[in-house]
């Protein structure tokens, strides 16, 4: 008789799958990728490139040649490792400083940890934060947006509207004096105006998060609860003082927050396991990118806002029980 | 100039404190013990493995101390050297007891032993003993998924990729028993180490009737008792279907396995007797001079 | 809106090819097994010896305790052993093995003629407890004893599970739609054994048929109601099911009496009733018969003790693509690799799958996406239980993590992208823990 299988139960299985996730999250960026190709010209299609075919390089060599493993970048992590490091990064970036990037991001962000799964930070934003601190010049020169354009570099250069505020802030004038030079709301639910090449339209990544929600693959609780947190704090400093503190929509729709909210505060391995857990990393970052944003140095806090939480979440872990049947 | 002096002042204020306090609470709560019981836990080899029985070294030290005696009591890794140092720290006799050593009792490799159903549950010899008897007829042997070679802190045991079956490390291997505990079908045993490390031992323990056992795996105990009447030291017995040998009463002389039909006596660091059957006089290589006490 | 338990569940295929299949009558087969213990607790204490006459009906095994139950011949002929055999999975199991010689039934399998409302309490549960009956869900606990709730307690509810969330059995559902009367029949005894007024048949929302019929015969009875739930896996989970119906939720660690419930199958009512009404042990059953490949798949009323070799050859025999063998569902059945081995009393199902079902997905390390712990009815976090197993084996911090409440449902494993081999690893955490629970409280 021939061998028949052995295990104990159950003894099906749901089609989910790593791989199948890790996609969904892919064609959840295609809307934003569109925007930017649009309004940043084929550059931002050179970084995106760059950056993914260094990610996957990367993870490959190291599993393959340094930890002696069965390479997996099929599964998909790698790309989209890639792609979110490319989204949050200035269109015009040197090809090397990308690479350096995807090399910090896969082997310091990733790899080191034990490779997907075991990883405490998000790897997009430890490339992301390494490349804002090393590079500091290349990665706040943010072209304008010129409409689609094959050239790579030329482009204008100008601020994102987080720096202009801030700096204008820093030089002593009111928000109400700053206003005209700030972009105007139906740009920045588009995307037209400056910034990091994937986290500009907002509209975009929304559609994005609409799919990510119809599909299964995240629940609501960490954007909404960011996305709720920034709003309610930042409204109630504005409520204050609107001269100091902008209006709480231009905060929503301006820098990575929606990007972050969406994209990055919502991957799997650094982020909490209960619910109730993702509320309090949510209103976390919420309250930490506020908190940078009007009060600290950098005009942008939403990155290390997020590897803040990325931190705390094995402490979140510990203590945020799900609610138990009894 | 102020501003300096007031921190100067404060932090050594603080550092007074702190130290009042830490010295009051060292005080109040200082446990007394024993001095003796660090001193035998400076002996012990500081493994913690738990083959001795007790909660780590520390447990052994203080049952030490406190017993009266030291039968019972016995550090397999650090073996009767070191307990001969306790022994000696404590003023007390020394109770001889033979090295150890944990041998496995399968012949199952996989040529004497068919697979005959898959198992695709998680690798853990555990889990697949709480689904059914393993993948092979033979539902006694050992299983091969290496829950032996995961508790081992020694590294004493490996698995053997060719016969599936784990291997014990006579050098490496202290006898503190984790593989025997690991092990879910009972397989593992601890022996004496024989004189010179030379041992033998039945290596199967299935409980089937011959014929069914036989048809599981071509090395396997069929209970025939062939080694029972030639063993001349009443060392083998026969027990549901399995025969076994008391390392106390056997004297290495290998008939038995000379008689064995299906090669399930299995000689460690001994050649086999030759096969001419008329050599009655055919006495072990080192005639038990050592004979395993007890 | 239906009723349904709150927390967790999936919904996998239902794959309920059988659903439309009459019960068929399987033939006695020449000889039968009878395992000693088909049931939890003592097993039973063999009464009869090789070379002895039985009659179908006969009881050849009693009950080794309080928790356990007497064992009956399903067929009447020559005791040809009494000796252990191999069971599904291969082990030796005591069992009675008897060849088949005639029809004849015991001299007390008589039908009664008293009327269901003539019946005293204890005579009841002296009967269920006569005639073996166990939980023929597949959790084979002793009838007798779960309707003799501890002093102190008092059950105000019967919960019928007429749920059949299991993929693939159609069991109950055949026995609700052939039986009706007689499950109520049934239901109204176990009622009067337990002393309540209420009983609420549960019943998962793709079964409308049985839920009509159910309706149906229940209008002119007083206390019984039909209950139509919606189709989520574990809906017939004991804990998820009294929720769902009269949503109490049964406390960590304690029994459905302690929210005033006792549960029972229809396979169990069933078998309430013939036990009571036709004074005729629990000697058969309905058995699911299913797979893709099969070519006759269907339910069939068998002795306890016929060889499942036999059912799959009613069913129209071993696909040429198996690769699975499965006792009950293909969420919490055992698979088996001996097709000899007996129908025991709690056999709900056997389930085929062929080769390219069977084997499990490849693993992958795990993504910390915490959909197992969205799926856990029981509110646990699987992956954490099952890596405190594998990795640390601390069995204190299991019991602070409720690694006791788990029910073994295999909703995490199924929901796994990674295909981590979550329950196996928390089924075994889960022995550890209870076996340290149990010696510390053996300790004391």
């Amino acid at each position: 008789m021939k061998q028949l299988y052995v295990a104990p139960s159950p003894h099906v299985h749901g089609s989910d799958t790593v791989s199948k996730n890790m996609y969904g999250v892919l064609i959840a960026l295609i809307p934003a990728f569109i925007c930017s190709v649009i309004f940043f010209g084929v550059s931002s299609l050179i970084v995106t490139l760059t950056s993914v075919i260094a990610c996957v390089l990367f993870e490959y060599l190291i599993q393959k040649f340094l930890l002696k493993q069965k390479p997996s970048v099929c599964d998909g992590s790698a790309i989209l490792t890639g792609v979110l490091l490319a989204f949050n990064v200035p269109s015009n970036l040197p090809i090397w400083i990308i690479m350096i990037g995807a090399l910090v991001a896969i082997g310091i962000g990733k790899m080191t940890f034990g490779g997907l799964g075991s990883n405490i930070f998000n790897p997009a934003l430890v490339g992301r934060v390494f490349l804002l601190i090393s590079f500091p010049v290349q990665m706040t020169t943010w072209p304008k947006p010129m409409g689609f354009d094959t050239s790579y570099v030329d482009a204008e250069t100008g601020a994102t509207a987080l720096s202009i505020l801030k700096e204008g802030l820093m030089g002593g004038k009111s928000i109400s004096e700053l206003q005209a030079s700030l972009p105007q709301v139906n740009d920045m639910l588009l995307g037209n105006m400056g910034g990091s090449l994937g986290e500009v339209a907002a509209l975009a990544l929304i559609l994005g998060l609409v799919w990510m929600l119809i599909k299964r693959i995240i629940t609501w609780h960490i954007p909404v609860s960011i996305i709720a947190t920034v709003f309610i704090f930042s409204g109630i400093l504005y409520l204050c003082n609107p001269e100091q503190y902008i209006c709480p929509v231009f905060h929503l729709l301006s820098g990575g927050l929606l990007l972050g909210a969406i994209f990055m505060a919502t991957d799997y391995v650094t982020s909490p396991m209960t619910k109730k857990g993702m509320l309090i990393y949510g209103v976390g970052i919420g309250l930490l990118t506020v908190i940078i944003r009007d009060f600290g140095a950098f005009p942008e806090g939403m990155s290390f806002a997020i590897l803040i939480m990325n931190a705390v979440t094995p402490l979140i872990n510990r203590y945020c029980k799900p609610e138990r049947f009894a | 100039m102020n501003i300096l002096l007031i921190t100067i002042i404060s932090l050594c204020a603080i550092g007074v404190l702190s130290a009042i306090i830490l010295f009051l609470v060292a005080k109040k709560f200082k446990v007394e013990e024993d001095p003796r019981i660090d001193t035998v836990c400076e002996l012990l080899p500081g493994a913690n493995c738990g083959g001795c029985g007790f909660p780590g070294c520390r447990g052994l030290a203080e049952a030490a101390v406190k017993a009266d005696t030291l039968d019972g009591i016995m550090c397999p890794v650090g073996g009767a050297t070191v307990m001969e140092q306790i022994a000696a720290a404590l003023g007390r006799e020394v109770v001889a007891q033979a090295p150890k050593v944990a041998v496995v009792r399968c012949n199952g490799s996989c040529s004497n032993r068919p697979r005959t159903s898959k198992f695709d549950g998680a690798r853990s010899c555990a889990i697949m003993a709480s689904v059914y008897g393993g993948e092979t007829d033979c539902s006694y042997g050992c299983l091969g998924c290496g829950d032996c070679v995961s508790a081992c802190q020694f590294g004493a045991i490996a698995m053997n990729p060719e016969t599936g079956l784990p291997v014990v490390d006579d050098e490496k291997c202290v006898a503190c028993g984790a593989c025997v505990k690991a092990c879910p079908k009972m397989v593992i045993e601890l022996r004496n180490k024989g004189p010179k490390n030379r041992r033998l031992y039945v290596s199967c323990i299935n409980k089937d009737k011959g014929g069914i056992a036989r048809k599981a795996c071509s090395a396997a105990c069929i209970g025939c008792s062939k080694c029972v009447k030639e063993c001349a030291f009443d060392a083998i017995k026969v027990e549901n279907n399995v025969a076994y040998i008391d390392f106390n009463k056997c004297k290495l002389c290998r008939k038995c396995a000379a008689v064995c039909p299906t090669g399930a006596i299995k000689l460690v660091n001994l050649a086999p007797l030759p096969p001419t059957p008329p050599a009655p006089k055919a006495a072990p290589a080192q005639p038990a001079e050592k004979p395993a006490a007890n | 809106m239906l009723k349904s338990f709150k927390i967790g569940g999936v919904h996998p295929p239902e794959n309920k090819y059988t659903a439309g299949c009459a019960i068929q009558v399987l033939p006695t087969p020449d000889k039968v097994i009878i395992p000693l213990s088909q049931h939890i607790g003592a097993p039973a204490t063999a009464i009869v010896q090789k070379g002895d006459k039985v009659k179908a009906g006969q009881v050849i095994a009693t009950a080794g305790g309080f928790v356990s139950a007497n064992v009956h011949s399903s067929v009447s002929g020559t005791v040809l052993d009494v000796a252990p055999v191999k069971d599904a999975a291969g082990l030796l199991k005591p069992a009675i093995t008897i060849q088949v010689e005639g029809e004849e039934w015991a001299d007390e399998v008589v039908k009664t003629t008293k009327n269901i409302d003539e019946f005293e309490k204890e005579e009841i549960i002296k009967a269920i407890s006569d005639a073996g009956i166990v939980g023929m869900g597949g959790a084979t606990f002793p009838t007798h004893v779960k309707l003799s709730p501890p002093p102190g307690s008092k059950a105000e509810y019967l919960i019928i599970n007429g749920v059949e969330c299991e993929p693939y059995l159609t069991a109950d559902h055949r026995l609700m739609l052939e039986k009706t009367n007689e499950i109520i029949a049934g239901i109204k005894l176990v009622m009067k054994a337990i002393g309540v007024n209420k009983a609420i048949i549960g019943i998962e929302n793709n079964k409308p048929d049985a839920i009509a019929k159910m309706q149906a015969a229940t209008t002119t009875t007083m206390g019984i109601d039909v209950c139509p739930l919606k189709v989520r896996y574990p809906q017939g989970g004991e804990k998820q099911l009294i929720k769902a119906t009269i949503g109490r939720s049964v406390p960590s660690g304690a029994l459905p009496i302690a929210v005033g419930a006792v549960v029972q199958n229809i396979g169990t009512i069933y078998a309430v009733y013939e036990a009571v009404m036709l004074r005729k042990p629990l000697v058969e059953r309905v058995v699911t018969v299913t797979g893709e490949s099969l070519k006759n798949p269907g339910n069939f009323l068998c002795k306890v003790g016929t060889p499942i070799s036999k059912l799959i050859e009613a069913a129209g025999g071993l696909p040429e693509d198996t690769g699975k063998v499965i006792g009950g569902g293909p969420m919490m059945g055992r698979t088996m690799i001996n097709i000899d081995s007996p129908v025991m009393k709690g056999t709900s199902g056997v389930l085929i799958l062929p080769e390219s079902k069977s084997a499990r997905g490849e693993m992958h390390p795990c993504i910390k996406c915490a959909k197992c712990v969205s799926a856990c009815p029981m509110g646990l976090e699987p992956y954490l239980l099952a890596t405190i197993t594998e990795m640390t084996g601390d069995l204190e911090r299991l019991e602070k993590e409720k690694i006791m409440d788990c029910i073994e449902c295999g909703c995490c494993m199924y929901t796994c992208p990674a295909n981590r081999p979550l329950l196996d690893y928390i089924r075994l955490g889960k022995g550890r823990t209870g076996a340290m629970i149990r010696n510390r409280s053996q300790k004391k």
